[in-house]
């Protein structure tokens, strides 16, 4: 019996590079191939090695990963651009099944560098706000300086609702100061007990949104969150992402609460 | 069939053997040990009978031969990536019973979880092995409870005794040059340890829940961090990739991957900056639940094969068998129901 090589990068084309911040640049590369909203590649970053990166874009031809720059870490990859290359591979884990949130109110909570993966979630709901039923979306960063997406989030606001916060405005009036969870008691929700959410950000954020989430009426079952794990290998092997009986490369990095809420570290 | 040689004749067969495969076994390296003067048995390849060591256990197991430690998996440079060739020789490993058994975990992860392994595939499929006969176990040793003690899945069995070389073969190669070196005997079997002076229970209803049991915290000071436990376990099966870049061609260069071990610090960085498990003591629990109880739970069988390695190698004396016997008292305290 041969097995495929999975840990053979493949090249991928740089079609743009898109700055967001100083340190995060979305990279939309050529691509062909099924790609599930939170799904992501192992992508080689030069001079730093793989890391796993969540598709913030799924396009014609294209998938887009938004990629911070840590210190050592991921520095000559801004060095490149338009028409030079990658490797990648992938696409890894399961994401978001968007079918779920067919017909429903969706609320979807993200901070800092979780709206990547749920860009995709945001994305489908845009292009086919007939699929939903309404969308309510809250975006926390840490400061004006850290916001990714910001002309998306302009665009977003035609077909949802949209709080975009940062956690200090510095005195500026045009930015809404405060934490994501602050805007959860008042999220109007016409049917909590049918509504989806998806929360997706830094832990204690998550957990806090989520407890803030429930106490509005919305199930446990009804609620997805997205973990971002250490990941040398993204196919059940290196055992860096395991939590409990847990691998979050394969039996995630999208879990329903229900399975996420008893896994701890 | 059993069959029984003298050790020349055994070395022969070893010689014959030796044209096709590497044979490894267990070896005494002496004063080879890291932290102090004493002998390391580790595996190496052996030529002759008298160089496999069976009088003692071995520090190290044969995971190495299958996972190195270190293992590149190809070569790039900016526009091409050139996979790593693959040793030539077939391989035969001498092992025992518990050891054996840590091959069917090793083959769970790197075969079965989630896509198979091209570098763990290409080396497993090339190996054969040699069950080495265990008539008493070694202090540490706690493989009647885990189950281990047994094995009858071997390519050909192997003993000393009184100064003679047994062996049982079901591998059809083995049959053919132990009819012709050997002489036949009957009922040859194998000898396997029935009861160890480590005993270990595992409770039956244990639980995630344990975690938030007072008995890690010692270990929050105790254990070093320093991840021997893991490195000697033949089932522990993590590792980190690295990138090398070559000094003379910065934009060339190799990925390999290394073994890795919960027990040391960066084991869960995550590039953004956030960590978990900073306490040796929640990653103690980690990494026992894994061996006695998440394993379990996703692959049907426990994975600890109760070896006793990470108990002779442990720097700070910390005993895992220990630990497996807190376990029980550990769920009282978190059901409520212990004394306190
Ligand atoms: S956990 Fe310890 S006793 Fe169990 S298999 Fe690993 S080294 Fe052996
Ligand atoms: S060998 Fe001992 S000190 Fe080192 S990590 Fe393991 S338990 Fe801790
Ligand atoms: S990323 Fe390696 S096991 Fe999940």
């Amino acid at each position: 019996m041969t097995v495929s090589n999975e840990y053979l990068s493949h090249w991928a084309e740089i079609r743009e590079v898109i700055p967001h911040t100083a340190i995060e640049y979305t990279f939309r590369m050529a691509y062909q191939g099924a790609v599930q909203p939170g799904q992501f590649f192992q992508v080689s970053i030069p001079k730093y090695g793989e890391a796993p990166i969540s598709v913030s874009g799924i396009g014609e031809g294209t998938i887009d990963l938004t990629i911070r720059r840590v210190g050592r870490v991921t520095n000559e990859v801004f060095e490149r651009y338009a028409g030079e290359r990658l490797f990648l591979r992938g696409p890894y884990g399961i994401g978001f099944d968007v079918e779920l949130y067919r017909g429903r109110e969706v609320v979807i909570v993200a901070g800092g560098t979780g709206v990547s993966p749920v860009r995709p979630v945001i994305e489908h709901f845009y292009w086919h706000p007939e699929l939903g039923r309404k969308v309510s979306l809250i975006a926390g960063f840490k400061s004006r300086e850290d916001i990714l997406f910001a002309e998306d989030f302009t665009r977003w606001q035609e077909q949802m609702d949209v709080i975009l916060t940062v956690d200090n405005n510095n005195g500026d009036p045009d930015l809404r100061q405060g934490l994501v969870t602050e805007y959860i008691p008042a999220l109007a929700i016409a049917d909590p007990a049918r509504a989806a959410a998806i929360v997706v950000g830094p832990p204690a954020m998550m957990r806090f949104s989520i407890q803030a989430l429930l106490r509005r009426g919305i199930a446990e079952e009804n609620i997805w969150v997205s973990y971002e794990r250490k990941m040398c290998c993204g196919i059940g092997k290196c055992g860096h992402c395991k939590i409990d009986d847990v691998y979050v490369c394969l039996d995630g990095p999208v879990f329903n609460y229900t399975r996420a809420k008893d896994l701890a570290d | 069939m059993g069959y029984r040689l003298s050790t020349d004749a055994m070395n022969q067969v070893l010689a014959e053997l030796g044209k096709q495969y590497a044979i490894y076994a267990p070896k005494c390296y002496p004063g080879g040990n890291t932290f102090s003067e004493v002998d390391c048995i580790r595996y190496g390849e052996v030529h002759t009978v008298e160089e496999i060591e069976t009088e003692r256990k071995s520090d190290y197991s044969f995971k190495e031969l299958l996972l190195p430690f270190s293992e590149t998996l190809f070569f790039f440079t900016e526009n091409t990536i050139q996979e790593a060739s693959v040793i030539e020789k077939d391989m035969v490993i001498f092992l025992r019973s518990c050891d054996l058994h840590a091959v069917r975990r090793l083959d769970e992860i790197y075969l079965r979880n989630g896509l198979p392994d091209f570098y763990y595939q290409r080396l497993r499929e090339k190996v054969q092995f040699v069950l080495i006969g265990c008539p008493a176990a070694f202090d540490s040793c706690f493989c009647v409870d885990m189950g281990t003690n047994r094995s009858d899945n071997y390519d050909a069995a192997f003993e000393l005794r009184g100064g003679q070389v047994y062996m049982a073969a079901r591998h059809p190669q083995w049959e053919a040059l132990l009819r012709q070196y050997g002489e036949p005997v009957e009922g040859f079997a194998p000898s396997y340890v029935t009861e160890t002076p480590t005993r270990v229970s595992i409770p039956a209803d244990l639980s995630p829940a344990v975690a938030k049991s007072t008995v890690w915290d010692e270990y929050d000071k105790r254990c070093i961090g320093c991840g021997r436990c893991n490195y000697a376990c033949p089932t522990c099966t993590c590792f980190t990739m690295q990138d090398i870049y070559y000094t003379d061609n910065a934009k060339a260069g190799e990925r390999r991957r290394v073994a890795a071990s919960c027990m040391v610090d960066g084991f869960t960085d995550v590039a953004g900056g956030g960590s978990y498990r900073k306490k040796h003591g929640e990653r103690m629990r980690f990494k026992v639940l894994h061996k006695v109880y998440d394993f379990k739970q996703r692959n049907g069988y426990q994975m600890c094969v109760g070896c006793g390695r990470c108990d002779d190698v442990c720097p700070e004396y910390i005993s895992f068998s220990a630990i497996l016997n807190k376990l029980e008292e550990a769920m009282q305290e978190v059901r409520g129901d212990g004394q306190q």
